[in-house]
């Protein structure tokens, strides 16, 4: 059940766990699509790097945007990271990532319950709507839910290796604010110069 | 001898023009195209549930070296016009068919309000637009446009008018 009572999970803490060592992945660097919102600054809080790219409008588009770039680089490890008002705003993006069965794309949605970027007005998953499940349901075959640090340290070599949608429950508590780079143009730029990719 | 349908050279045209993605909500006047990108190995075809999802896919795509080609309905073009942000905003090609809607012998009033605002609610979002009214212009405007957005990294829409398609009859 959907129970947030005891997420505590320390968001830039999560995400600096599924960030370690982005070299430790199969066919090289993690590629990383981040949503709108604050799991774009957690993960520019990480350790900003050229294989991350951040959203910062475009809500809903994160899993679509990993889909694209996983299916272009067949070889490489696309992990989406975002928040569940970003997932939510997407959710028919679970059906069409699902059906469409790329193994290299993962999944890792930060669950506060809460729009935090907006002024913590409470999310569909704090009144019952379970994001894992809904991923199975739309064929996603791994489902999983992390509401600890042992459980977000087991995720994070999978999230690299498998085709895994999971949830990670975490503290609505905010957090210092840290602004990666947002001019979209540049960061499209560095991440296709990062892949070896010629500027057109 | 039947000359080849317009179609199979717009299917050319894209996949000269470098395209391996497809992203579709699917439309009646698009099923051949959609059948050519699904029948091709070297092409991914992903059928999308509504149109936006295709504008981040082609997104993407982009930062991924590769090319996508969006088809849509008319009706689906304003399910589009936040995420048109992204390449806008991004500086990245955007290429899209559209097939119309709404405008020559429609027999669905509901189809008649989003045909009528898509040409100016496309280039209001800042999407270039170019319209094929004959059977006998597509195939060049689609290669052009194709090279335009693309290699100038634009978004563009070619709009495919519902005199070209054919009006959907119901009653026969």
């Amino acid at each position: 059940m959907n129970n947030l009572s005891n997420a505590l999970l320390d968001r830039r803490q999560v995400v600096a766990t599924l960030l370690r060592d982005t070299a430790d992945t199969p066919g090289g660097e993690l590629l990383v699509v981040t949503g709108l919102g604050s799991t774009t600054y957690d993960a520019g809080a990480a350790g900003d790097r050229a294989e991350n790219f951040y959203l910062w409008g475009a809500m809903g588009g994160a899993l679509m945007i990993g889909l694209g770039l996983a299916i272009a680089q067949p070889d490489r490890r696309v992990l989406v990271i975002t928040g569940d008002g970003e997932m939510l705003m997407g959710l028919g993006s679970l059906a069409t990532t699902a059906a469409a069965k790329r193994p290299n794309l993962s999944i890792a949605v930060l669950d506060n319950g809460q729009f935090a970027e907006t002024g913590h007005q409470s999310s569909h998953t704090a009144h019952g709507a379970d994001l894992a499940a809904m991923a199975r349901a739309c064929g996603w075959s791994q489902g999983e839910i992390a509401t600890d640090m042992p459980g977000v340290e087991a995720l994070r070599p999978r999230l690299r290796r498998e085709a895994l949608f999971a949830t990670i429950r975490i503290s609505p508590e905010d957090v210092p604010r840290f602004l990666p780079p947002r001019d979209g143009a540049n960061l499209a730029t560095r991440f296709r110069a990062a892949l070896g990719i010629a500027a057109s | 001898m039947t000359p080849e349908p317009w179609q199979d050279g717009v299917y050319a045209a894209l996949k000269a023009a470098g395209v391996r993605q497809m992203g579709y909500v699917p439309d009646a006047g698009h099923s051949r195209l959609i059948d050519r990108f699904h029948a091709d190995p070297e092409m991914t075809a992903v059928v999308l549930t509504t149109e936006e999802e295709g504008i981040a896919m082609a997104a993407g795509a982009h930062l991924g070296g590769s090319r996508a080609v969006l088809l849509m309905q008319s009706s689906g073009v304003g399910n589009c016009i936040n995420m048109l942000s992204l390449p806008i905003h991004c500086r990245m090609p955007l290429f899209i068919l559209v097939t119309m809607r709404g405008e020559w012998g429609e027999f669905n009033p509901w189809q008649v309000p989003m045909g009528s605002s898509t040409g100016p609610v496309l280039q209001a979002a800042g999407v270039h637009i170019r319209r094929a009214e004959r059977a006998d212009e597509v195939v060049e405007m689609v290669a052009a446009s194709a090279r335009f957005a693309y290699d100038s990294a634009i978004p563009v829409a070619v709009l495919l008018s519902q005199r070209l398609i054919g009006a959907k009859v119901w009653v026969k």
